[in-house]
């Protein structure tokens, strides 16, 4: 439940970015990320939240491991955290509290 | 097993990396302990057979690094009678599994409890959002890395309705209890490279300082874990303990400040015990009097000790992830390992997770023959 997985932000609205991850898009709340992030950045998502924005020279390394993973069955037990990870970042745009 | 090594992004550094922590070893001429505190790492090194390649003088553990585990017993009773009284209880899937004194969450929801699977707090929220004449409790679990994520949605305004019981941990304190047990043999950790995404890796010196027991900060890919351990028994060599961060892509000494702030803000530590560890002084993280409104705890009245009527099962007696998360023992010193205790039916929590010891061990096996992977 805690590897957390890196996806591509694809669009941003205030505090709520569409991610890309492997071609599922998602939405990832930005409000406790470590740095400002753009359209274009890859930020690791954890429990529906980005908690970094990944430095542009690191991403293909990071992808790496995960993509290995992905490319198994779904029963493996890295693969379901990553997977839940992914099912962690909401469908659609989730209402925000803030009035 | 068998092909699994073969998979490395890079076999040939992966060979290096192995043959010189056996050189390593081969200086020093004396067994060594080292001690991971990360469910990520174990997967990783059980999945990828790293415990064939260390070399058999060194030993790698898996401490407590599962949260899920080391949920005590009598916070998984607080969820159960919460459900028991009506609530809805929404929590990651993990948790539902983990045995309480009579009950699991899983036993109170066949019995009719509304229990709610989900993977993000916020998903929690929208549920609770979606029926706002019912009561929400979100029974949080996971460490730092997760509890900044609960932190998160605490101050962003949830609907009246919605409220924590937090068995969130906070790792830095259970590393001391570890060092301290008589019978540790710990001379060195591997930290979470997540984990200390958020805290950063400063968090660690005073802990070095105190012990005299050096820490390195690596990632969970293979080449990262094999990188982060030679490093670590260099630093057990030398006798030069400090910290060390070998995960620079992902760990900065100073960790996410705006996270760590939100996470205090609403988080204050506590004492408390980690089930099969010991009490852990300020290793719980519970809410701030300024958040009593969203604390379970406060809002409801928990009376769990009228499930302490019943005995404990009989067979949970027996269960030894205690001394398994502390590194005393193995899986394999448990007579109810893959026998009475299955994933299906775990007798203790370090079956139910997918980063428990015993679950792991059970999926990949701990120390898989690797005798076919090239050399
Ligand atoms: S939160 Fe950190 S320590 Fe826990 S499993 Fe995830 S990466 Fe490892
Ligand atoms: S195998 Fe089951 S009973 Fe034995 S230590 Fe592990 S969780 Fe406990």
């Amino acid at each position: 439940m805690c590897l957390g997985v890196p996806g591509k932000i694809v669009d941003i609205d205030g505090d709520i970015a569409t991610v890309d991850f492997w071609g599922v898009r998602r939405q990832v709340r930005l409000d406790i990320i470590d740095e400002p992030a753009a359209v274009g950045d890859y930020i690791l998502n954890h429990v529906g939240f980005a908690i970094r924005r990944i430095p542009e020279e690191s991403v293909a390394e990071t992808l790496s491991l995960y993509e290995q993973l992905m490319a198994e069955a779904a029963d493996d037990a890295m693969t379901s955290d990553i997977r839940g990870e992914i099912a962690a970042a909401s469908a659609m745009a989730p209402e925000k509290g803030r009035a | 097993m068998t092909g699994e090594a073969l998979k490395f992004r890079d076999p040939e550094l992966a060979r290096a990396l192995a043959a010189k922590l056996a050189h390593q070893m081969t200086e020093i001429g004396r067994p060594v302990s080292v001690m991971h505190v990360c469910g990520s790492h174990e997967q990783a090194i059980a999945k990828f057979g790293l415990r064939s390649l260390f070399p058999k003088a060194l030993t790698v553990i898996m401490g407590p690094g599962c949260p899920v585990c080391v949920t005590d017993v009598p916070e998984v009773d607080e969820g159960v009678v919460l459900a028991e009284q009506g609530v809805h209880i929404a929590t990651y899937g993990d948790m539902l599994k983990v045995p309480g004194t009579v009950r699991s969450l899983a036993d109170a929801q066949a019995l009719g409890g509304k229990i709610h699977v989900v993977y993000s707090p916020a998903q929690a929220v929208e549920l609770a959002r979606s029926m706002p004449e019912q009561e929400v409790v979100f029974f949080a679990t996971g460490f730092e890395t997760t509890a900044v994520v609960t932190a998160a949605v605490i101050v962003d305004n949830p609907p009246k309705n919605f409220s924590v019981l937090s068995a969130h941990k906070y790792i830095p304190p259970v590393m001391e209890i570890v060092a301290e047990m008589p019978e540790s043999r710990v001379e060195g950790f591997l930290a979470a490279g997540h984990a200390a995404t958020i805290t950063g890796w400063a968090v660690f010196e005073p802990f070095v300082e105190r012990h005299k027991i050096p820490v390195v900060v690596a990632g969970f890919e293979p080449l990262d874990i094999l990188a982060g351990l030679v490093e670590l028994v260099e630093l057990v060599k030398e006798g030069t303990p400090r910290v060390v961060n070998t995960f620079p892509r992902c760990v900065t000494r100073e960790g996410n400040r705006a996270a760590q702030a939100e996470l205090w803000r609403v988080f204050r530590p506590l004492g408390g015990r980690w089930r099969g560890i010991a009490h852990v002084p300020n290793g719980n993280l519970r809410l701030r009097d300024e958040y009593a409104h969203v604390d379970a705890r406060r809002r409801f009245k928990i009376d769990i000790t009228k499930l302490w009527d019943y005995a404990p099962p009989h067979l949970a007696n027996q269960c030894i992830c205690g001394d398994i998360m502390a590194g005393i023992r193995n899986p394999y010193d448990c007579k109810l390992f893959n026998k009475e205790c299955l994933p299906e039916n775990p007798v203790g929590a370090c079956m139910v997770s997918n980063e428990g010891t015993c679950k792991i061990w059970h999926l990949y096996g701990g120390v898989p023959d690797l005798s076919e992977v090239p050399a």
